[in-house]
C-alpha cells in the first residue's frame, strides 16, 4: 500500500470508540471490580521512614486476629542474583526488583512496603497491619539528586557501584550509571559563538496522576497454576516480572487484564501482582489488594526529579555553535532514571555540531522511578528549549526562526550519533509559524501580564513485539483480538486498520484485549508503540486474512488463488468476469469452501517513525501572587498518518495538561524526615479541566515511511514542550528566566521579586 | 567493513577515537573484531554472552531486534546507545 497516494476508506475517519458504551455506562471491568468467591483482601504495611534498617519483624499480634489468613515478608519470596535481565523490552535488575516490593533488611523510602496480610476483610486486613511490630533503626537520608552525589552522602545500596564510569572504582556510591555523548569540538564551537548562555535548572519529582490505583487479585490453584487479574500496561509483562521476581515458569501464570484507568508508563512495572500470588498461595483462597491515593503517590513509580546545565552557545546568523548539557536525574530508591533518554532527547530537535551530553543515575530515598510519557525529555527540555528560547532573544532572532535555522531533517545526526530517517520536525515549526495562535496579538488582561512562549519536543517511539489475530465471523464482520491494553483508543485503532484491509466499516470489527493465553507474546502498551507495532501485527493478520478468503473463493469457483482479487471488501474471479462475491456473502459460504478464515501475525517491527512537536502558548501571570494562567495554547505535531484524529488529538490534549500541572503546581513535597507530605490529590495539586483552556492541535501527517499505513507514535511527544513553553511565556510576561519546575505562585513571586 | 561510533565513555580503550571500522558480518563478529583492535571493548557491551541489558544498537540508524546475531550489512554505520522504552 502506498500510503502517500492511498486513498483510505477507515483510517482518518472518526468513529465512535469501540469500548465507549461499556465506560459510559460503568459496565467496563476494572481491577477492583473483581470478586471472586471466598476472596480474601490484602493490605500493605508500609516505612513511615525514608531510610532505615530493618532489626526484626514480629507479625504474631497481626496473625493472632480473628479473620486474619496469612502474613508475608521479604523472607517469603526467593533469593535472587543482581543483574540486568532482558525483560521484553527493557532491561531489569530481578533482586532490587524484589527488593522495592517487599523491603529486605532496609526500607529505602517513605512508604516502602514491609509486610502484606490478607484477612476476610479490607477493614481487618488494614487493623492487622497496625498490629505488626517493626523495630528500625532510623539512618541518614538523602533526597537532593546532587547531595546523594558527593561522598559523604548516606549510601542507599552499599553493593552499588556506579556502572559506565570511564573509571572502575570499588567505592560505595549513590550513582548508579553514568553516560556520556561527544562529538565534534567543544571548545572551538564556543569560540566560534557570538552569544553563550548558561543556566541551570532544577525540577521536582512528579507522578503520571493516572486515576485508577493500582489493583491486583491472585488465585493460586492447587495445579501450580496461577490467575491473575490487573490494571497493567502490558499483561505479558507483568507475567514475566512475576515470574522472575517468584522464581516460577511464566507459563505457570495467566495474567488477565482489567480494563484500565491510566497508566502513562506507571503500570508497567508491578506492585502488587507477586504479593496477591503468594498471599493466595499461602492461603488457598483468591486474594485482591487495592492500593489507596496515599499508597499509590507514596509507593509507586513516580518520575524523576532532577539537576540540569545548559551551557549553549550560537553565531549571529542564529546557527548553534556548541552545545555542553550536565544532567543527574533521580532514580529513586533503585536504579534506573531515565537519564538516558533525557541524554538522547535533549536538543534532538537541532543539528548541532559540536557536543557534549553527560548524564548521571543517582539513587535518593524516595520511590522507586518508573516511566511516564516521554520518560525524562520533559525534565531535558526544560533545560534546552529554555536556553535557545534565550540565544533566540540575545541575537534578536524570533525564536521559531531560531528553531528553522537549526531544525534536524532527515540524515541530522542525534545527539547520540545515529541519523534520523524522514521526520517532519520542520513541518511543525512552520505550522506553528502560520498558526492563526502565533500570528494573533496577546490578549489585554486587567491587572495581569501576558506572555507567549514557544518550544519543541522529539521522542523516538518504540517498536517491539506485537501478536495479533482477525477472524472472520460467518455474518461478515470480523473479530480483532491483541495483546495490547487499550489505554488510548488501540481498540478502535486496530479494528480500523483491520476494517480498512477488509473492505469494512469500522464498527463491523469487534476489538477483544486478550488474556496471555489468548494470545501471542505482546509486549506492554508504552513508547506510543501500540498502534504502529500492534496496529502493525494487525494490518499483517489482516492481510493473512484476506489471503485465506481468496484461497476460499478459489475453491468454490474451482479456479487457482491468485485468480481472484480482494478489494474493498469484495472477492472477485480474474478468469471468469462474472463472479464475484462480497465478504458477507463468502463468510457465509465458509464451511463449504474450506473452512474458518483466522488471519494472524506476530512482528517485531523496524522502521519506527520518531516523533517531534512544536507548542505555543499564552500565559497570564498575576505579579502580585505569582499564579500563572493559560489561555491559549496550541500544539503542531507530525503524527504520521493519524488513524483515529480524535484520538490523537486527545493524546496531546491530555499530554500538554499533564505537561501543564508538571509546569505550574506538581511536586513531591517531602518535609525533612523524608516524609512525602502531599500524598492525595488535594495537596499534589493537578490540573484539571477547569484549569485549561480548549487546546488547539495542528496535525501533520508525514507519513512514516517504515510502516504499512505510515503510522509513527504519537502519544508521548506532546508531553515535552509544555514546561518549556511555558516558562518561555512567563519570561515574556514578567522579564524572569525560571529555572526550576514547578514555576508555582511562590517560586514565580520570588523570581519577579529578585528581579526587582 | 562497518563504521563503529565509539561511545565516548569508551574512547579511553580506543585512545580516544571516536570511531573506528570493524569486520564482520555479523554483531558478535563486528564485537570480536572491536576486542581485537581495543582489548576490554568486548567486556563493556557484552553480558552473558549477550548484548548487555542496559544497550542498545543502532545499525544504519535502526534499533537492532537481533542481538548479536544481527546480520551487518558492508558498509554499515554501527552506535551503541542506551536502551531506553517509553511510558
Amino acid at each position: 500500500m502506498d500510503v502517500q497516494e492511498h486513498k483510505f476508506k477507515v483510517i482518518g475517519t472518526r468513529p465512535i470508540r469501540h469500548d465507549g458504551v461499556d465506560k459510559v455506562t460503568g459496565r467496563a471491568h476494572y481491577g477492583a471490580d473483581i470478586s471472586l468467591p471466598g476472596m480474601l483482601h490484602g493490605k500493605v504495611l508500609r516505612s513511615p521512614h525514608a531510610h532505615a534498617r530493618i532489626k526484626s519483624i514480629d507479625a504474631s499480634a497481626a496473625l493472632a486476629l480473628p479473620g486474619v489468613k496469612a502474613v508475608i515478608t521479604s523472607a517469603d519470596f526467593p533469593k535472587l542474583q543482581s543483574g540486568v535481565v532482558p525483560m521484553g523490552e527493557l532491561p531489569m535488575n530481578p533482586l532490587y526488583m524484589s527488593m522495592n516490593l517487599l523491603a529486605q533488611d532496609k526500607v529505602l523510602y517513605d512508604g516502602h512496603a514491609v509486610a502484606a496480610v490478607a484477612a476476610t476483610s479490607p477493614h481487618i486486613a488494614e487493623e492487622a497491619i497496625k498490629l505488626i511490630k517493626v523495630d528500625y533503626e532510623v539512618l541518614p537520608h538523602v533526597q537532593d539528586v546532587v547531595a546523594a552525589m558527593k561522598d559523604d552522602a548516606p549510601i542507599l545500596l552499599s553493593e552499588l557501584r556506579t556502572s559506565g564510569a570511564p573509571e572502575k572504582s570499588d567505592k560505595p556510591t549513590n550513582t548508579a550509571s553514568q553516560l556520556r555523548f561527544a562529538r565534534g569540538d567543544l571548545e572551538a564551537g564556543f569560540k566560534a559563538a557570538d552569544v553563550i548562555v548558561e543556566r541551570e535548572f532544577d525540577t521536582a519529582m512528579v507522578h503520571q496522576g493516572y486515576i485508577e490505583p493500582h489493583n491486583a487479585v491472585a488465585q493460586y490453584n492447587a495445579n501450580g497454576q496461577t490467575t491473575i487479574w490487573t490494571s497493567t500496561q502490558g499483561a505479558f509483562t507483568a507475567r514475566d516480572q512475576c515470574a522472575l521476581v517468584l522464581n516460577i515458569p511464566a507459563g505457570s501464570i495467566k495474567v488477565v487484564p482489567a480494563e484500565i484507568g491510566g497508566g502513562f508508563g506507571g503500570k508497567i512495572g508491578i506492585y502488587l501482582e507477586p504479593l496477591a500470588l503468594l498471599l493466595s498461595k499461602k492461603t488457598g483462597k483468591p486474594v485482591k489488594l487495592v492500593m489507596s491515593r496515599g499508597e499509590v503517590l507514596r509507593a509507586t513509580g513516580p518520575t524523576s526529579g532532577s539537576h540540569i546545565r545548559v551551557k549553549m552557545g550560537a553565531n549571529k546568523a542564529g546557527k548553534i555553535t556548541a552545545a555542553q548539557i550536565w544532567m543527574a536525574y533521580e532514580a529513586g530508591a533503585f536504579p534506573g532514571a531515565p537519564v538516558g533518554a533525557g541524554c538522547m532527547t535533549t536538543i534532538a530537535p537541532y543539528d548541532v555540531e559540536n557536543l557534549q551530553i553527560d548524564g548521571f543515575d543517582v539513587l535518593v530515598n524516595k520511590p522507586k522511578t518508573a516511566a511516564y510519557r516521554a520518560p525524562g525529555s520533559t525534565n531535558a527540555a526544560m533545560g534546552s528549549e529554555t536556553v535557545i528560547d534565550e540565544l533566540a532573544e540575545k541575537l534578536g532572532i524570533d525564536p521559531l526562526e531560531f528553531r528553522r535555522i537549526n531544525g534536524a531533517k532527515e540524515g541530522t545526526a542525534q545527539p547520540a550519533g545515529p541519523k534520523f530517517p524522514r521526520i517532519g520536525y520542520l513541518e511543525t515549526v512552520e505550522a506553528i509559524k502560520n498558526s492563526p495562535h502565533y500570528k494573533s496579538p496577546l490578549p489585554k488582561m486587567d491587572g495581569r501580564v501576558v506572555g507567549r512562549g514557544v518550544a519543541s519536543g522529539f521522542w523516538f517511539n518504540a517498536g517491539f513485539q506485537s501478536s495479533a489475530t482477525v477472524s472472520i465471523n460467518s455474518d461478515g464482520t470480523a473479530n480483532v483480538v491483541t495483546g495490547s491494553t487499550d489505554i488510548g483508543g488501540s481498540r478502535a485503532s486496530c479494528a480500523m486498520i483491520a476494517a480498512e484491509v477488509l473492505g469494512l466499516k469500522a464498527e463491523e470489527v469487534h476489538p477483544v484485549v486478550a488474556d496471555t493465553e489468548s494470545i501471542g507474546h505482546t509486549d506492554m502498551t508504552g513508547g506510543s508503540r501500540v498502534t504502529f507495532a500492534t496496529g502493525y501485527a494487525v494490518y499483517d493478520a489482516a492481510q493473512d486474512a484476506v489471503n485465506m478468503l481468496k484461497q476460499r473463493a478459489a475453491t468454490l469457483w474451482k479456479v487457482k488463488p491468485e485468480d481472484v482479487v480482494f478489494q474493498d471488501g469484495v472477492v472477485s474471479c480474474t478468469t471468469n468476469g462474472n463472479e464475484s462475491m462480497t465478504l458477507k456473502e463468502l463468510a457465509a459460504k465458509l464451511p463449504r469452501a474450506g473452512g474458518p478464515v483466522q488471519g494472524k501475525a506476530s512482528v517485531n517491527p523496524r522502521g519506527v517513525g520518531p516523533a517531534f512537536a512544536t507548542h505555543v502558548v499564552d500565559v497570564a501571570v498575576d505579579p502580585e501572587t505569582g499564579k500563572v494562567d493559560v489561555l491559549r495554547y496550541t500544539a503542531a505535531q507530525d503524527v504520521g498518518k493519524a488513524v483515529h484524529p480524535s484520538y490523537v488529538e486527545g493524546q496531546i490534549q491530555g499530554a500538554v495538561t499533564q505537561g501543564t500541572g508538571w509546569a505550574l503546581n506538581e511536586e513531591y513535597y517531602y518535609d525533612d524526615k523524608g516524609t512525602l507530605r502531599n500524598s492525595g490529590f488535594l495537596d499534589y495539586r493537578m490540573p484539571t479541566t477547569l484549569d485549561m483552556p480548549m487546546i488547539e492541535t495542528i496535525l501533520i501527517e508525514v507519513p512514516n515511511p517504515g510502516h504499512p499505513i505510515g503510522i509513527r507514535g504519537v502519544g508521548e511527544v506532546p508531553i515535552v514542550p509544555p514546561p518549556a513553553a511555558i516558562a518561555n511565556a512567563i519570561h515574556q510576561a514578567v522579564g524572569v528566566r525560571m529555572d526550576t519546575l514547578p514555576m508555582s505562585p511562590p517560586k514565580v513571586c520570588k523570581a519577579i521579586a529578585e528581579k526587582q | 567493513m562497518a563504521n563503529v561510533f565509539i561511545p565516548a565513555l569508551l574512547r579511553k580503550l580506543t585512545g580516544g577515537k571516536d570511531r573506528t571500522s570493524a569486520t564482520g558480518a555479523t554483531l558478535r563478529e563486528i564485537i570480536n573484531d572491536l576486542e581485537h583492535q581495543f582489548p576490554g571493548f568486548r567486556d563493556r557491551v557484552v553480558e552473558n554472552g549477550d548484548l548487555a541489558g542496559s544497550i542498545a544498537v543502532s545499525i544504519n540508524g535502526e534499533v537492532i531486534t537481533g542481538g548479536l546475531s544481527e546480520s551487518v550489512p558492508a558498509e554499515s554505520e554501527i552506535h551503541f546507545v542506551p536502551a531506553i522504552a517509553g511510558g
